[in-house]
């Protein structure tokens, strides 16, 4: 019998647990996006690279020279701004998707594999993959992005060079745990080979964690991507790209703010709903996840 | 604790060299500087003079190792595009970046730490929700958007600050905020959780039954384990405050190295580009070193796992 009531763990509700809903607001901006992205040819108003010149800088419909033709106004070449922002919508979500599951498959193999064999390998691999965390790698992308000229492939690329390194280390940190158990050490008694015990034990176990690193990032690359084109080494130009449009407007931005603003608003809607729906799959799939 | 230091210089080296490589290599492989240099008429023959005179006729390797052998001593040759001993240019930028870092990092902290401890006690509270949409929307919005925004309206609509230029302290308020905005999102999310795993533990039970002072708790006792995963974490911080700076010295026509490095970049001023490459790593190298120790400082247990 105890003299000082302390209350149980269990006997208090857990913090994270409650009061977390599903986050159906993200998730439908998502999904809206996505079908944005899928249906943009059917979705747009008009060309997105239709310029005209007459009707270059047209205010936005809510505007007092704002007319229903260019709902979203024009840019600077009179090009249809909503036309470019539903196109753009493929960049970015493009870019983010591949870059992060191109990221996500090599760091995931070599933190597996830096996990697994430990020792010398997991040395030398934990070595390069501290030497790119620590760097600031845009400055690599940015130079790669100018060296191989920019392209869509080479911003892919660019960008998963960036990311494979945080996935390395986390997956490997989980490996190193999972090591230690004892189901690991049956699978070998069984004569389960190296290959086998990576793909069928080791990998599952760390799905929920790249599940909620995947979605966390998904936003951070499309901020990136963005970056790169604002500073002319991403997508190239005409393509519609949120980031150059924004660059785009730079320099009339008193002048014609909707020329850089809207763009904006749409990266700022598509990122937020991603890092929300990974926050809310971060604490209900792998709460004691840290990340940046 | 000596041989953790020496073991972690080395392993700098190592990777400061691995970096020198690539980036000569790749400075390398931006194309022939000369189409920017010389006149479009240009015949052959001058081109191959240029080339001579720059010393880019020479086998790579042998130009490799003539640009490390200087880069040591400071030289890292003349700009291709300004005419000027990169050095000199890397004086009068380097101090400019620093600054903006040392006042964006100042601010970050100066809002981040109360911020992130005060939501992590008022957990559930007004402010912790508030602090939860500051981390969200700093994690959120494009820099170089914000940084558009800011110059439109603060300093363009409004003209309460200046938008370029380092002159002034005011100067420093925009691009150091906007700067220092990502910073503080990411460490007051990992103050935050520190803080509450930290302030659940047993110590912190047992300091509260022995009547310390709440104030004490917190600021004192839960936050000095609560600093741990931020301190881990400032490595990466440092670096990507230097990723952000190029974006934001480029907007705020910022006399610094992440200018330096746009227009070495768009100039295919090999000189520049590997100059600033190099000297950016071997500072955020020195700084994750300096990290390194202080956790083995703060957190003994590291010292012994590598």
């Amino acid at each position: 019998m105890s003299v000082v009531a302390v209350p149980e763990r269990a006997a208090r509700p857990e913090p994270r647990a409650r009061g977390r809903r599903v986050p159906v607001v993200s998730i439908g901006i998502i999904a809206v996006f996505v079908l944005i992205a899928l249906l943009a040819p059917l979705l747009s108003p008009g060309d997105p690279y239709e310029q005209s010149l007459r009707l270059r800088f047209r205010p936005p419909v809510w505007e007092e020279r704002g007319s229903w033709a260019h709902p979203l106004g024009t840019d600077r070449l009179g090009r249809d701004m909503l036309t470019r922002i539903i196109w753009g919508s493929r960049v970015s979500l493009a870019v983010g998707a591949l870059a992060v599951l191109l990221a996500g498959a090599v760091g995931a193999t070599i933190g597996l594999v830096a996990g697994y064999y430990g020792g010398r390998v997991d040395a030398a691999l934990m070595r390069v993959t501290d030497a790119t965390l620590s760097f600031p790698v845009i400055l690599l992308a940015l130079i790669l992005a100018v060296t191989v000229g920019p392209s869509f492939t080479n911003v892919v690329i660019a960008i998963a060079v960036i990311l494979w390194a945080r996935y390395a280390r986390v997956i490997r940190g989980q490996v190193l745990t999972l090591m230690t158990l004892d189901f690991i050490a049956q699978a070998r008694i069984a004569g389960a080979g190296a290959w086998r015990i990576i793909t069928r034990h080791l990998l599952p176990n760390t799905l929920n964690t790249l599940v909620v690193l995947v979605t966390l990032q998904v936003g951070y690359v499309i901020i990136v991507e963005a970056s790169l084109s604002f500073l002319g080494a991403g997508i190239p130009p005409p393509t519609p790209a949120w980031g150059s449009m924004i660059a785009e407007g730079r320099d009339v931005v008193t002048s014609a703010w909707w020329v850089s603003f809207l763009p904006g608003l749409a990266i700022l809607l598509v990122v937020l709903a991603f890092n929300l729906l990974g926050d809310w799959l971060r604490d209900t799939l792998d709460p004691k996840l840290r990340q940046l | 604790m000596l041989r953790f230091v020496l073991f972690r210089l080395l392993q700098s080296l190592v990777a400061l060299a691995i970096l020198s490589v690539v980036v000569f290599v790749l400075a390398r492989a931006t194309g022939d500087p000369l189409h920017m240099i010389l006149p479009m008429n240009a015949s052959e023959e001058d081109y191959a003079n240029a080339r001579k005179y720059l010393g880019l006729d020479r086998p790579y390797v042998e130009q490799y190792f003539s640009f490390v052998g200087r880069a040591v001593t400071g030289d890292f040759g003349t700009s291709i595009r300004a005419r000027r001993p990169v050095i000199e240019l890397l004086r009068e930028r380097l101090p400019n970046s620093l600054k903006l870092a040392a006042f964006a990092m100042g601010a970050s902290l100066a809002i981040a730490f109360p911020l992130g401890v005060m939501a992590a006690v008022k957990k559930g509270t007004g402010v912790d929700r508030a602090a939860q949409i500051v981390a969200v929307l700093g994690q959120s919005l494009p820099t170089f958007w914000v940084a558009i925004v800011l110059v439109e309206f603060v300093a363009g609509r409004w003209q309460w600050l200046p938008a370029g230029g380092a002159d002034s302290l005011a100067s420093y308020v925009l691009p150091g905020l906007t700067l220092g905005w990502f910073v503080v999102a990411g460490m007051m999310r990992l103050l935050r959780s520190g803080m509450l795993e930290v302030l659940d533990s047993e110590y912190v039970k047992l300091a509260r039954l022995k009547g310390v002072a709440e104030r004490k708790v917190v600021w004192v006792h839960a936050l000095k384990n609560a600093l741990i995963p931020v301190v881990t974490f400032a490595g990466i911080y440092f670096a990507i405050l230097v990723t952000t700076a190029i974006v934001v010295e480029t907007v705020f026509a910022w006399p610094g190295l992440g200018r330096l490095a746009y227009d070495g970049i768009t100039s295919r001023d090999f000189p520049v580009i590997q100059a600033v490459v190099l000297t950016t790593a071997t500072i955020v190298a020195a700084v994750n070193l300096g990290v390194d120790c202080l956790y083995a400082v703060i957190d003994p247990r590291i010292r012994y796992s590598r």
